[in-house]
């Protein structure tokens, strides 16, 4: 295959994983925060007895359900992308990735799959308290399985617990521990579930002020918000920890997608942060222009978040890409050469190997073991291609951040005014809760680009650039299932809306 | 204690796990079947509604299994997972695409706004329980016809027919093809026989007699179509040439290699009868006596014949997912496994498994029967 049909086949595959990954994750992050709200107005039945917290649960049950059919369908092809689209991928470091995917069938999936048909018809079925504990299995499954797909996502970022295995030319594991309690993945997992929470909990507090912006269903509205404030409130609140602990991590293991998406170039001590801005779009890596058309600043606040220090020097994208002897960074040119010869050298190794030249095997090896940390860099063509895309990056991260904390805001008034029973005055507090979840959405969605936009070239961060991680297929092919997945998917959503809108129309059983 | 177990020994002993979920998924398909027996079966909305319903509860578990048989295969045999999702993407995106669409169907088909219309969504589940069925059999036929594949020193995938896996029915060996398109179409109909099984098993027919009366000739019918395609796997298996490889894992095309292999591995060619005859049991009991019981029959059938079948093409120096194209490209159970180490953390993992079936077995005995009044709530599909 030549360069350009590779090019465009990568790129294929980049906007297919981009697009079911979005896609899947509309649906995914209302049903971690939902299946747990499910759970506590079934808690709060079971311990009161009273039939108006159990309608209140069978209501956002019924959503939920509706909610949860389509994160399974838009689901079950990220599984097997990896293989259809990332063969390459798959066979680099399924020895390492396969584990998470399987273990997550094994322990999560089933608990859901399960679990799930007590919660939508066992009500008569089962004992109050079995089903309660359905419930419960429900919530705390679709966890897990949020758990060991970021554990995988995680180890993409941060590749832990793991060697280079020369004779099956693949990357193999070592340590599970390692693979399973990685920083990363612990930021990732805490990170991505609190938001989650936040986005159930508006989910329930946007389809609450509908109703009493109509006056309907009033009571169940103001007990739905009041727990969900609760939940949103605190889910916050240990969101902002692990958002601040995904940046530290981010400044340890992938100092490139933190410069990225602070929009940070030249690396100083102590450094400021830009807090909000208009980036310069004619910037480019080593120039001397501005990086910012536009900026406010705070400083020493990125030397606190990255180095948790005011002493602390935070490399810039200029010093990762060009170098900086002075810090001891390694420029990207030289790390593209070494890995170079480190690909040059495995080759001569297998080789030698096929013609039996055991002494000239071992001589390569030995080169090779040297670089071999470089190897990802040798696929890449210029120091320039390891920066990601900047603009993107930097505002998807600054939107999460501003609507992060416009949702601290919004649980604590939505929680006083709930708490004092005044939220029936407050037509724009509740129209602003009624878009609330819209804009949860978007945080969200924000928080994968950065995540997943901030870490291009690689596939596998330092290991595995995109480019040669893709399956050996002509573009067409890719292209065409892209459309068939964009075509069924926008139909499924459509249809999902549809539903969604009928059954908040139909509203809860009244007592 | 399993780090200390050769790595021969985890690579068989993944072959065989993977091998069971593969056959519990093959039993429940029982789903697949009996969506495609909808029309058949149900002529009122009443009747449509106890069998959607009662396919309903239970649909998600097959969905999880195949999820389950793809990780698996994924974590302890990486080279496959690359070789195959990578090379036969046309089969696979197929395949997927009807498991995507019978996501919703369930959930969607009778909920008002649902754009489509719930015809629609029995269309989706029909060509799911038919298209998605027929083409994963056709796939576990190649991996005893073969494929068009050649892997490069870093084992990378090129697939050689420009069809990328729809190969496997569209080819000009018309054997290849007789006997893919028959393992697609055996299971198809298995589906709908062992559909019938567990509708009759599930539902409370009282108030709608004529819907068991249907469901209990459909059983023997599908029974019957599904019988010549298993003449033709078996005659394939006594008659043509399979792969095989000798102890320097070289491949090479060996006569009646499967026949051979069921008479070298004489305790799969028991597991094999049994299993057929567990089968026509199950189909004896629910299409000619008035028991319930025909399902365990004919699911537990249905496990051992599936058993047998990925133990013939896995074990005894056979290449499981063979190359026609680059005979020594042949992916075995062990050249395609994963490390020592990966292999030992999920059997350590897989412990859970017997767990997991123990609360799923639970579960499927305390929601108990489907009667006319649990269609008539709500909240039913």
């Amino acid at each position: 295959m030549d360069g350009v049909g590779l090019a465009t086949t990568v790129d294929w595959a980049r906007y297919q994983f981009a697009l079911t990954a979005m896609y899947h994750w509309i649906f995914v992050p209302i049903t971690l925060g939902l299946s747990f709200l499910c759970a506590f107005f079934e808690t709060l039945y079971v311990r009161s007895g009273k039939e108006e917290w159990k309608n209140t649960a069978k209501f956002w049950m019924k959503l939920f359900g509706i909610n949860f059919a389509v994160g399974v369908a838009t689901g079950i092809i990220m599984e097997f992308e990896f293989g259809t689209n990332w063969s390459n991928y798959s066979w680099m470091v399924g020895d390492i990735f396969g584990a998470p995917l399987a273990i997550e069938g094994i322990v999560a999936f089933f608990l859901e799959a399960t679990f799930f048909a007590v919660m939508f018809f066992g009500w008569d079925r089962v004992s109050k308290g079995f089903h309660l504990f359905s419930t419960w299995m429900v919530a705390i499954g679709s966890n897990l399985s949020a758990l060991w797909i970021l554990v995988a996502n995680g180890w993409m970022q941060y590749p832990a617990g793991m060697h280079f295995n020369p004779e099956t030319v693949r990357y193999e594991m070592v340590n599970f521990w390692q693979v399973l309690f990685s920083p990363v993945a612990m930021a990732k997992f805490t990170h991505t579930t609190s938001t989650s929470f936040i986005v159930g909990s508006l989910f329930v507090i946007s389809v609450s002020s509908w109703y009493l912006l109509r006056g309907k269903h009033k009571e169940m509205a103001r007990k739905s918000i009041l727990v969900a404030s609760v939940f949103g409130l605190v889910a916050t609140i240990y969101a902002g920890i692990t958002g601040d602990e995904s940046a530290y991590v981010n400044a340890k293991t992938q100092p490139m997608k933190l410069a990225a998406y602070e929009g940070y170039y030249k690396g100083e001590t102590n450094p400021g942060i830009i807090a909000l801005g208009i980036i310069n779009r004619d910037k480019k890596p080593g120039d001397n222009q501005a990086a910012f058309a536009a900026s406010v600043k705070i400083p020493g606040v990125l030397g606190l978040m990255a180095g948790r220090g005011f002493d602390k020097f935070v490399p810039g994208i200029d010093d990762l890409v060009y170098g900086n002897a002075e810090q001891k960074i390694l420029s990207a040119a030289d790390k593209i050469s070494r890995g170079k010869e480190a690909i040059a050298d495995l080759t001569a190794y297998k080789e030698a190997k096929k013609a039996g030249d055991e002494a000239a095997a071992q001589a390569s090896l030995a080169k090779f073991t040297a670089n071999q940390e470089f190897m990802g860099y040798g696929y890449l063509q210029k120091a320039e291609d390891t920066v990601p895309p900047v603009a993107l990056t930097f505002y998807s991260f600054h939107i999460m951040v501003v609507l992060g904390i416009v949702f601290l805001i919004l649980f604590i008034v939505f929680l006083r005014k709930a708490a004092k029973n005044t939220l029936m005055g407050s037509q724009v507090l509740l129209f602003v809760g009624f878009i609330s979840f819209f804009l949860a959405m978007i945080a969200s969605q924000a928080g994968w680009i950065v995540a997943e936009v901030g870490r291009q070239p690689w596939a596998i961060q330092d290991m595995l650039p995109v480019n040669v991680a893709t399956t050996n297929i002509g573009a067409a092919s890719v292209q065409t299932t892209f459309f068939l997945f964009l075509v069924i998917f926008t139909v499924l959503l459509i249809a999902e809306i549809g539903i969604m809108t009928k059954q908040i129309n139909n509203g809860p059983k009244e007592v | 204690m399993i780090g200390s177990l050769d790595t021969v020994i985890l690579q068989q002993l993944w072959w065989i796990l993977a091998s069971v979920v593969g056959s519990l998924f093959l039993f429940l398909t029982f789903v697949q079947g009996g969506q495609t027996l909808l029309w058949q079966v149900a002529k009122t909305d009443v009747e449509k509604n106890l069998v959607i319903n009662s396919l309903g509860r239970k649909w998600e578990l097959t969905f999880t299994t195949l999820v389950l048989f793809g990780g698996a295969l994924f974590a302890a045999f990486p080279k496959f997972y690359s070789t195959s999702f990578g090379g036969a993407y046309w089969v696979w995106i197929l395949i997927l695409f009807t498991f995507v669409i019978q996501a919703v169907s369930y959930e969607f088909r009778k909920k008002p706004g649902n754009l489509l219309g719930a015809v629609t969504y029995e269309l989706f589940l029909f060509i799911n329980g038919a298209i998605g069925i027929l083409l994963i059999g056709a796939a576990v036929g190649t991996f005893f016809t073969g494929s068009n594949f050649t892997l490069d020193a870093f084992n990378r995938v090129t697939w050689t027919s420009p069809l990328r896996g729809l190969d496997a029915v569209l080819t000009f060996n018309l054997f290849h093809v007789a006997f893919n398109l028959s393992m697609g179409l055996f299971l198809v109909f298995n589906a709908r026989a062992l559909g019938a099984m567990f509708l009759v098993n599930n539902i409370d027919f009282a108030g709608v007699p004529e819907l068991e009366k249907r469901l209990r000739k459909s059983c023997l019918q599908s029974f019957i179509c599904a019988l010549p395609f298993l003449v033709i796997i078996l005659g394939y298996f006594m008659f043509f040439d399979g792969f095989s490889f000798d102890q320097n894992g070289v491949v090479s095309m060996v006569h009646q290699k499967y026949f051979n292999n069921l008479m070298e591995m004489p305790l799969l060619l028991v597991l094999l009868l049994l299993g057929l005859i567990l089968v026509i049991l199950g189909v004896f009991l629910t299409s000619f006596k008035t028991s319930k019981a025909g399902i365990w029959c004919g699911g537990l059938g249905t496990i051992l014949v599936g058993l047998t079948v990925f133990f013939l093409a896995g074990f005894n120096n056979t290449p499981f997912y063979p190359s026609k194209a680059d005979l020594q490209s042949s992916l075995t159970i062990y050249n395609a496994s994963s490390s020592h180490f990966t292999l030992t953390a999920m059997t350590y993992v897989a412990m859970v498994i017997p767990l997991v079936l123990a609360y799923i077995a639970h579960i499927w005995y305390s929601m108990g029967k489907l009667s006319l009044a649990d269609v008539q709530d709500k909240e039913s599909y």
